[in-house]
């Protein structure tokens, strides 16, 4: 079992590596940004975050997972606030939460969008 | 990269609380997830109550579920199925020809193995099979004639009790790869069914509550309103294999049938309530 842990962290940190080599697009606080984010995050086609996430103000989330509330002082990184979005596989290796980037659900530039709305929460 | 893709996919199956390296019976898997929901559940965890899904857990949905069920919309497809049941083939024979006189026998012996031919046998494949036999064209396999037939041998089997045992090295290759699809991450979405119907069952995907697995088998073929009629237990398993964003696999594939087989076999011992109604 021992062995199973190394090399899935071996397996996942490659993962990561890949996954979290991006061009910064966004300037940080930009409040296009967050709005654009927001749209993405809300749109069913698209983030859906709240299929699963209390976010303060929408209307009927599901519970599947934690509220995404106080986000600044879980997450003073962004760049954790956003691996975690584009895949929380690392976290979590069973996790229910979709890999939005790993998976291509979306693009490198919505997951920007998206990071600074939810960092914003 | 598909070599390391593969082996992410095996340690994601490895990982997995109820897919262990060793093997395990069915017997013990079935404790396994009826433990896993009594801690999840706790007292609402009620066999004979699961197998109305998540009405069972939800008294606001409960209510509505309990006046349509005054009326129920699936009555004249039971009608329909008994009317095609016993109608005559071309050839003089019917439906009875296949399955003997005692319609409330047969739902009951539903999904089986077949030893000789290693497959797994469904109510719906027998449907079929019976008309080809006799001559006649087959159903289409979703939703229709199939589903009233089904849904008029359900009827007539309401009160039976889900008991399907495999027992031989070939059943159980049946019900390992049933169950290793039930576990299984797939689709750009990377759900697999436990995802939803173990892991969060009785949570909200947005206002909709998961239904838990167990019994998940016992009331179909189902009338949903989202359907606007009746649908086969595999016309569900494809929608949620599209909700994920994974392809569908075509109903009576060896896919679902495995998943039908396993599925029943964690539900053994729960009451046959079909047809029944959903949302
Ligand atoms: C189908 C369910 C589901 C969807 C959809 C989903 N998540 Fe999650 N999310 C989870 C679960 C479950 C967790 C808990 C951690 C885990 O198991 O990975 C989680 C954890 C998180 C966390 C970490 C929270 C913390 O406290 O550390 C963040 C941030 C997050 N999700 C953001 C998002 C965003 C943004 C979206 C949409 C783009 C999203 N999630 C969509 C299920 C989901
Ligand atoms: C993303 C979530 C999700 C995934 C993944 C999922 N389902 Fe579902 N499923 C639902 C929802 C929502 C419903 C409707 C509410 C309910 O009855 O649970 C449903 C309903 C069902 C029903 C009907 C339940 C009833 O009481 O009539 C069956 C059977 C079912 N799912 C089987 C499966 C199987 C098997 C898989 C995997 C191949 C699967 N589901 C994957 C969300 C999901």
């Amino acid at each position: 079992m021992r062995k199973t842990f190394r090399l899935m962290s071996v397996v996942i940190s490659t993962l990561t590596l890949f996954g979290t080599i991006s061009v910064v697009t966004v300037n940080a606080g930009d409040d296009s940004a967050i709005k654009e984010g927001k749209k993405i995050a809300l749109d069913r086609k698209k983030g859906n975050c709240l299929a699963c996430h209390m976010i303060v103000g929408e209307e009927q989330p599901g519970n599947i997972g934690p509220p995404l509330i106080a986000m600044k002082s879980r997450y003073a990184d962004k760049d954790a606030l956003k691996a975690q979005i584009s895949d929380p596989r690392t976290k979590n290796p069973n996790s229910s939460m979709p890999p939005f980037g790993t998976h291509g659900i979306l693009s490198d530039e919505e997951l920007d969008k998206i990071t600074e709305y939810i960092h914003s929460l | 990269m598909k070599k390391l893709l593969s082996s992410i996919a095996l340690l994601a199956i490895a990982m997995n609380p109820f897919i262990s390296t060793q093997a395990s019976t069915p017997a013990e898997d079935t404790e396994a997830l009826r433990a896993y929901f009594q801690k999840t559940l706790g007292a609402k965890l009620d066999l004979n109550e699961l197998v109305n899904g998540t009405y069972a857990l939800n008294e606001d949905a409960r209510s509505q579920w309990e006046e349509i069920e005054e009326f129920p919309p699936y009555e004249i497809d039971i009608d329909k199925g008994e009317e095609i049941y016993t109608k005559a083939f071309k050839n003089g024979k019917s439906f009875a020809s296949c399955f003997g006189d005692d319609v409330s026998s047969i739902r009951g012996k539903y999904p089986y193995h077949d030893e000789e031919k290693d497959t797994v046998v469904t109510l719906e494949g027998d449907i079929n099979k019976c008309l080809t036999d006799n001559g006649e064209k087959p159903f289409k396999w979703k939703r229709g004639k199939i589903a009233e037939v089904s849904a008029y041998i359900a009827y007539q089997g309401r009160g039976g009790k889900i008991d399907v045992q495999p027992k031989t090295e070939k059943a159980l290759a049946w019900y390992n790869k049933g169950k290793n699809f039930f576990y299984a991450k797939r689709g750009q979405l990377n759900f697999s069914c436990a995802d939803c119907h173990v892991y969060n069952a009785n949570r909200k995907v947005r206002v909709e509550p998961l239904s838990p697995a167990l019994g998940h088998p016992s009331h179909f073929p189902v009338y949903r309103s989202k359907w606007g009629g009746l649908g086969t237990l595999h016309r569900r398993y494809g929608g949620c294999n599209k909700n994920i964003r994974a392809k569908p696999f075509k109903a009576q594939s060896d896919q679902y049938r495995a998943l039908e087989y396993f599925q029943a076999v964690m539900s053994n011992g729960m009451e046959l309530n079909g047809p029944g109604a959903r949302k």
